[in-house]
């Protein structure tokens, strides 16, 4: 007899989905769908709207990468209304936006993902979580705690506003950094690097040492990677051109303004989400485990495949250390947990180099904008991916359209090939456990979505 | 005995989640103090029993359900029926539970104009149909919670100041009422009100507003309104800046957009507004326009989509 299997809701994720695992008549998976729960909209209710309001708007889109959505936008906005930001105002933005990626990196790898890995992964679900872990290594919980709250203070108190943010305007920053608080960012940013240090030799031996098995199989799959890179082909999260690599390893780098020649997206019936893939490879979409067509994925791992190189130190090192053992592209999916922490290490490292730049305590920090018709493109990479706004305006500077591309929407197919493979992976004969279905979900947590 | 706890999210962002993660170390205290018994972004309980084999969603019953998001599908209503039914204490948490939010701007549509949007853009390949399948259907509307279910408390904020939550977290567990102000953005807004002057248009956001330098307090600086730019601290309920007080958006010189909802809970944030400026002698037609001066609080009603003569 058929029968379904339902893992609802997803948890230890930041949004809502479900997962339905069809197996045939003699238990076997037959197929899995992944079900993408939410749909809200922006793209159409921000019609109408003053553009120069968008970025206070969208940055609702999610609230734990507000700062990407904020900054994203900002950069569109501006677009449409021609105006090019002072140094110091685009610097600024970026600080921010590193340091969230800083924070953000921390909170999914101590609080989302780690109790699969430290309590691990056959536990008992009561205890499998963040209060698990709190309880069983209370020292360094209380670190992680500090060490995640410091960066995001770093934000609330130079920015007014660490969730939704409001500092990001058109034509610039809303506030220039002084040298006494530049001088006191820099002091709690060598600790946060310090901790990421620590955080990554504490994950290499303690965690990914002990799931080394684990890592080359469970959700592993075969697609393209995307990413921003600079003109040098480093790693850049705030600016530069779109890397799309296809799974040889060959890629194509593009101005962000053409995304629409090479991004696509499909509808399913299954999932309110749509999924995207690689238009301009031209070989259409399918999600075939065997011979997947066109789909490519996006987040950190993907950003440390299509990267030459890191432009900071100890992340440069990592980055030798992870492709000497995985090479590139790398394709396993809990290797995602890896990439992020290298991100931190780099995040925390560009923080600090942005922060030694002495062009970013210059006092011009706005230009003066006006209202007027135009298309622009904004994009940062978010946490969870290469993240999109495109808008067009009115001669009022109203919003006629609006499209958006967010991180974690490129991953949505990929994140559905992942858990099909380790459901047939795992699922035998009909037979199904908690751990079994637990390990169905890393593989999604694995993206972090 | 510790308090039992239950936390979902419905039509949300998960920014209400992140401020309660950035109470910082008091976060290990109130874990001290409450059992989570669910909360989808932490815990793995699940809806439908551990393995999914069980017919009907259930959750498990606790002291204060906390709930985050407004009510937009058939599960974000079922959740909050069944949450309803399982705790003693219902707190809307956050301007979406408790207004709406930001998402209830879609309530100036019917469903089918987003979908057809957000279907068709320009990256999007044309389909037959919009899905369906295994995905929970779209209500009417964006509600706030209390138009569908009682609620105890409410937590508004875009996001809730970590100050507050904690103050209701901490004023439940001593069995008393938290201390949240019903004041006005404006009533604790530091910066100078000279009163006068003949301004008679708002201009929009789009270039730096007057003031001495940061280096120099809140105080020294004109508000916001009387140097012309729109800032929605009248009609707003304070809080946002914690126990510092302070307005979190003009302490970095940027006005006020409404986040934390109406001062009284049933108030209508763009009449107010409209009415305060029409009273002041200011042309509200020098609005761009007004719609996103409800963007916190499109729910009860407040936010329609346009009268059609057709029916359509």
């Amino acid at each position: 007899m058929t029968r379904t299997i339902t893992i609802s809701p997803l948890t230890r994720i930041e949004g809502h989905a479900s997962i339905a695992i069809n197996l045939d008549d003699d238990g076997n998976v037959k197929d899995s769908k992944v079900h993408f729960q939410s749909l809200r909209g922006f793209e159409k209710f921000v019609e109408g709207k003053p553009a120069e309001e968008l970025p206070r708007i969208v940055n609702r889109i999610c609230g734990i990468c507000p700062w990407h959505h904020h900054l994203a936008s900002n950069k569109a906005v501006d677009k449409c209304f021609g105006v090019t930001p002072p140094p110091a105002g685009q610097k600024l933005r970026e600080l921010m936006q590193t340091i969230a990626h800083a924070e953000d990196k921390l909170l999914h790898f101590f609080f989302l993902a780690a109790a699969d890995f430290v309590i691990g992964p056959d536990s008992d679900y009561a205890v499998r979580n963040v209060i698990g872990v709190v309880k069983a290594n209370p020292d360094l919980a209380k670190k992680v705690v500090q060490m995640r709250f410091k960066a995001k203070m770093i934000l609330e108190k130079f920015s007014g506003k660490a969730i939704h943010p409001v500092a990001g305007v058109t034509g610039g920053f809303a506030k220039p950094l002084t040298e006494k608080d530049r001088k006191e960012m820099l002091v709690e940013m060598q600790e946060i690097l310090d901790f990421a240090l620590f955080t990554m030799d504490f994950a290499k031996k303690e965690v990914f040492a002990k799931y080394l098995d684990t890592i080359q199989v469970l959700g592993v799959i075969n697609t393209g990677f995307m990413g921003t890179v600079d003109d040098n082909g480093a790693m850049n999260l705030y600016d530069g051109k779109i890397r799309l690599m296809k799974p040889d390893g060959t890629y194509t780098d593009f101005d962000v303004t053409d995304y629409t020649d090479y991004i696509g997206e499909q509808v399913v019936p299954w999932s309110y989400g749509k999924f995207p893939y690689a238009r301009s490879w031209g070989e259409g979409f399918s999600m075939d485990l065997d011979a997947p067509k066109g789909i490519y994925r996006s987040n950190c791992l993907a950003r440390i495949n299509v990267t030459d190189h890191m432009s900071t130190p100890y992340a440069q090192a990592e980055l030798e250390e992870f492709r000497e053992k995985f090479g590139r592209p790398a394709q396993a999916t809990l290797l995602y947990h890896w990439a992020r922490l290298i991100e931190e290490v780099y995040a925390c490292e560009h923080a600090i180099a942005l922060l030694n730049d002495p062009e970013i305590t210059d006092p011009n920090v706005r230009a003066v904008a006006e209202p007027r018709a135009g298309r622009g493109v904004g994009c940062v990479e978010a946490p969870r991916g290469t993240l999109i706004h495109d808008y067009s305006t009115d001669e009022n500077g109203l919003i006629t359209r609006a499209n958006m591309i967010v991180g974690t929407t490129h991953n949505l197919g990929p994140i559905n090939m992942s858990v099909d493979q380790a459901a047939k992976l795992l699922i035998k004969n009909g037979e199904v456990d908690e751990g079994t279905l637990n390990k169905i979900e890393m593989a999604v947590r694995a993206y972090d979505p | 005995m510790k308090v039992k706890v239950l936390s979902e999210w419905l039509n949300s962002c998960s920014g209400c989640e992140i401020a309660v993660v950035d109470m910082g170390e008091r976060l290990l205290d109130v874990l001290n103090l409450v059992d989570f018994v669910h909360i989808p972004v932490l815990m793995d309980n699940k809806y439908y029993g551990q393995l999914g084999d069980q017919k009907h969603l259930s959750l498990p019953e606790a002291d204060v359900g906390l709930i985050s998001g407004g009510i937009r599908n058939e599960e974000h209503l079922e959740l909050a029926q069944e949450i309803r039914k399982k705790c003693k204490i219902v707190i809307a948490l956050g301007t979406c539970a408790t207004h709406g939010g930001i998402p209830s701007l879609c309530n100036t549509y019917g469903n089918n104009e987003i979908l057809d949007r957000y279907y068709t853009t320009e990256t999007t390949d044309p389909s037959d149909s919009y899905p369906s399948a295994g995905i929970p259907e779209l209500l009417e509307s964006c509600y706030a919670l209390d138009e569908k279910i009682h609620v105890d408390v409410y937590l508004p904020g875009c996001p809730p100041h970590p100050d507050q939550v904690f103050e209701a977290l901490v004023a439940l567990l001593e069995n008393r009422p938290a201390n949240l102000s019903d004041k006005s953005v404006c009533d604790t807004c530091p910066t100078r009100r000279e009163g006068k002057g003949d301004l008679k248009k708002l201009t929009r956001f789009l270039k730096a507003p007057k003031h001495n330098g940061f280096a120099e307090p809140l105080d020294t600086m004109r508000c916001l309104l009387e140097q012309g730019i729109l800032c929605m601290g009248a009609v707003t309920r304070a809080g946002c800046g914690g126990n510092t007080i302070t307005p979190r958006c003009l302490s970095v010189r940027v006005p006020c957009r409404g986040c934390y909802g109406p001062v009284k809970h049933e108030g209508n944030q763009m009449m107010d507004m409209l009415n305060a400026l029409a009273s002041n002698g200011i042309d509200i037609t020098s609005l761009p326009e007004t719609t996103s001066l409800l963007r916190f609080s499109g729910a009860h009603g407040q936010l329609r989509p346009p009268f059609k003569e057709d029916g359509a």
